[in-house]
């Protein structure tokens, strides 16, 4: 395990959780500061570590916030369901509860295939942060972590998503992934959007003319949606 | 239904295509009654708009009838609405300052990155506009899927006809805020480019809004005359050199606000617009920005710059030592349409506006590409082309 001297860092306080699997790297990109390689012209700078120029060993790190104009309460409500989360996230296929506080996620794949991980919460702190991880003997090696803030001004809430991951099948895996346009850097982003849109909206805005043009229907068709 | 769909440069036709249903609990579906074609579909018509795909649905002018509503739509079926062209959803940071051309919900989150990379964040959605803008099907058509319409939409009252109100759906905001944006104050001189649509109700507005004098520029002799009709005094730039007369007509200060209501296709023969005509045909996402640059130079030191007309991309010989040197106050922007359309629709019902005057052509729908033809091959008379669905073909 990785020392953490961030201080500063809201994220610093929860650097712990990560111990078994993608430790090193969710630990450094929550860190504003590299470690290790530490260089010697680096001053360090306050954006969030998963904004640096550097890679994160055989982790890929996907980080996005995103504010959304309503109380913490509301969207910790909603994330905290995990069930509710393949609403918003593309390629979550369903989240069913395995007890024990753990979770079962069913992930598309390139493909047409789909890979299941089994998910822990790592930590959680009510309002403000929910951090999950896979455990041993998953397919895909993984963790994240939402984190839920006051935005300045009376904007709402800062919504922080972070997911380290070492792809499946290495550097063939992730190309295949890109291919497919199921880039999780992507997706992330993505998702995050409809995160919002529901939340300050109640709908995920669509621009297709016909019901079974949508997203949903699609899907349950198996065409690619375009 | 028949709808009017791009397929290509200088290719719009109107086709059958599937009737739009409700998706979204807070959508409404409106039977169109009446629909213009704007200036910036003659951009899309140019090919100069990245993000168009064949068949899709142009207009972003329209107004009729709802027919039906989702769930959570505060309309009500048989009323009369203008449907602004801007989507927005009422609930983001943007929509609760009003900004409302900037609403963050409702361009598609697959389709939000093409502006993003260009523009930084990404786009609002925008009705028969590019895929950028969310690739919306747009309101040249018999019917429209309208999101959102518990925010966008506005009930007319039955007494005031069509063609009395349909430009609050774009151009007369755009006009409106086009002035506003040029800050006028009571004894400015103001200098407008371009005296389409948007040019001339930005001339209106800027006279409402009490500038001293208002001068128009443009080479359509027609056009200038709507111009000075309204009030303006005009400058032909074929016939003159427009800075040259700017400074004279300012009294040798320059003009106090310059309003660019031209855009990203500015006519002429200057050597840098010839330049960026080829870029343009070329395909490299460039702008023609002549009427900008032109603009910059004539502004007085500490003067006003205001931008309605569309640009997309990106442009070369940008006089930024000019913008930086002389204290300019710049504002630009596609319009936040929302906050304009209830008090513009009390100055149409009291009388203090009038946009009819634009209207030069009337056509049904299914004439919508003989309207694009005309509208920009013969722009000194063609100034407004109004399609009405519900119209019979002329033979």
């Amino acid at each position: 395990m990785m020392s953490h001297d961030d201080q500063g860092s809201g994220f610093g306080a929860a650097a712990g959780i990560g111990l078994a699997l993608g430790a090193a790297a969710l630990g450094a990109f929550l860190s504003s500061r590299p470690r290790g390689e530490r260089r010697k012209d680096w001053h360090g700078d306050d954006a969030p570590g998963f904004t640096q120029r550097r890679s994160f060993g055989k982790y890929d790190v996907v980080g996005r916030s995103v504010t959304i104009r309503k109380p913490r309460h509301e969207l910790y409500a909603f994330w905290r369901s995990f069930q509710n989360l393949p609403q918003v996230m593309e390629n979550l296929e369903s989240v069913r509860p395995s007890g024990d506080g753990r979770s079962v996620w069913t992930i598309k794949a390139p493909g047409g295939t789909s890979v299941e991980v089994e998910t822990e919460i790592a930590r959680e702190v009510e309002n403000e942060l929910i951090a999950w991880r896979s455990v041993e003997g998953s397919q895909i090696d993984t963790e994240g972590r939402v984190t839920f803030e006051d935005a300045p001004g009376g904007r709402g809430t800062r919504v922080g998503l972070i997911i380290a991951y070492d792809p499946p099948g290495g550097e063939i895996g992730r190309a295949i992934a890109k291919l497919f346009l199921r880039e999780p850097a992507v997706q992330a982003r993505h998702d995050l959007k409809r995160f919002k849109m529901l939340m300050e909206t109640g709908e995920i805005a669509t621009s297709v003319r016909r019901k079974d043009q949508t997203r949903a229907a699609q899907q349950n068709s198996g065409q690619e949606y375009a | 239904m028949r709808a009017l769909t791009w397929h290509g440069t200088h290719d719009v036709r109107v086709d059958t295509v599937d009737d739009p249903e409700i998706i979204n609990p807070r959508d409404a579906i409106i039977k169109v009654t009446s629909t213009a074609i704007c200036g910036s579909d003659l951009h899309l018509y140019d090919g100069v708009i990245p993000g168009l795909k064949s068949g899709d649905i142009l207009g972003h002018e329209f107004m009729g009838e709802v027919v039906e509503t989702g769930s959570k739509s505060t309309l009500q079926k048989g009323q009369r609405v203008i449907v602004p062209f801007t989507i927005s959803c009422g609930g983001c940071f943007h929509c609760n300052v009003q900004q409302y051309s900037a609403c963050e919900n409702s361009n598609p989150a697959e389709k939000q990155d093409m502006s993003a990379a260009l523009y930084g964040q990404p786009m609002a959605g925008l009705f028969g506009y590019s895929h950028l803008t969310g690739g919306y099907s747009g309101g040249q058509a018999e019917y429209v899927r309208v999101p959102f319409s518990d925010v966008g939409p506005l009930v007319i009252p039955d007494h005031l006809e069509d063609d009395k109100v349909l430009f609050l759906t774009d151009i007369l905001p755009t006009g409106w805020m086009a002035a506003e944006n040029a800050d006028i104050q009571p004894d400015d001189t103001v200098a407008v480019w371009g005296c389409g649509p948007v040019g001339l109700f930005a001339i209106q507005s800027a006279i409402a809004m009490g500038a001293a004098k208002v001068i128009a520029i443009d080479h359509y002799p027609h056009r200038l005359e709507l111009a000075r009709k309204l009030g303006a005094e005009i400058v032909n730039f074929r016939e003159t050199h427009v800075l040259e007369a700017l400074m004279e007509m300012s009294g040798g200060l320059g003009v106090d606000a310059v309003i660019d209501a031209v855009g990203m296709e500015a006519h002429g023969f200057a050597v840098d617009n010839m330049l960026e005509v080829v870029k343009q045909k070329v395909g490299i996402g460039a702008d023609r920005a002549h009427a900008l640059r032109e603009a910059i130079t004539a502004v007085r030191f500490g003067g006003k710059i205001s931008i309605p007309g569309v640009y997309g991309g990106l442009t070369d010989k940008f006089p930024t030592g000019a913008l930086m040197e002389k204290g300019i106050q710049l504002k630009t922007g596609q319009t936040h349409v929302q906050k304009y359309t209830r008090p513009l629709l009390e100055k149409i019902e009291d009388g203090s506006l009038d946009t009819t005057f634009l209207i030069s052509h009337r056509l049904p729908l299914e004439d919508a590409p003989r309207g694009y033809k005309c509208f920009h091959d013969q722009q000194d008379s063609w100034t407004k082309v109004v399609l009405k669905p519900g119209m019979e073909k002329q033979a």
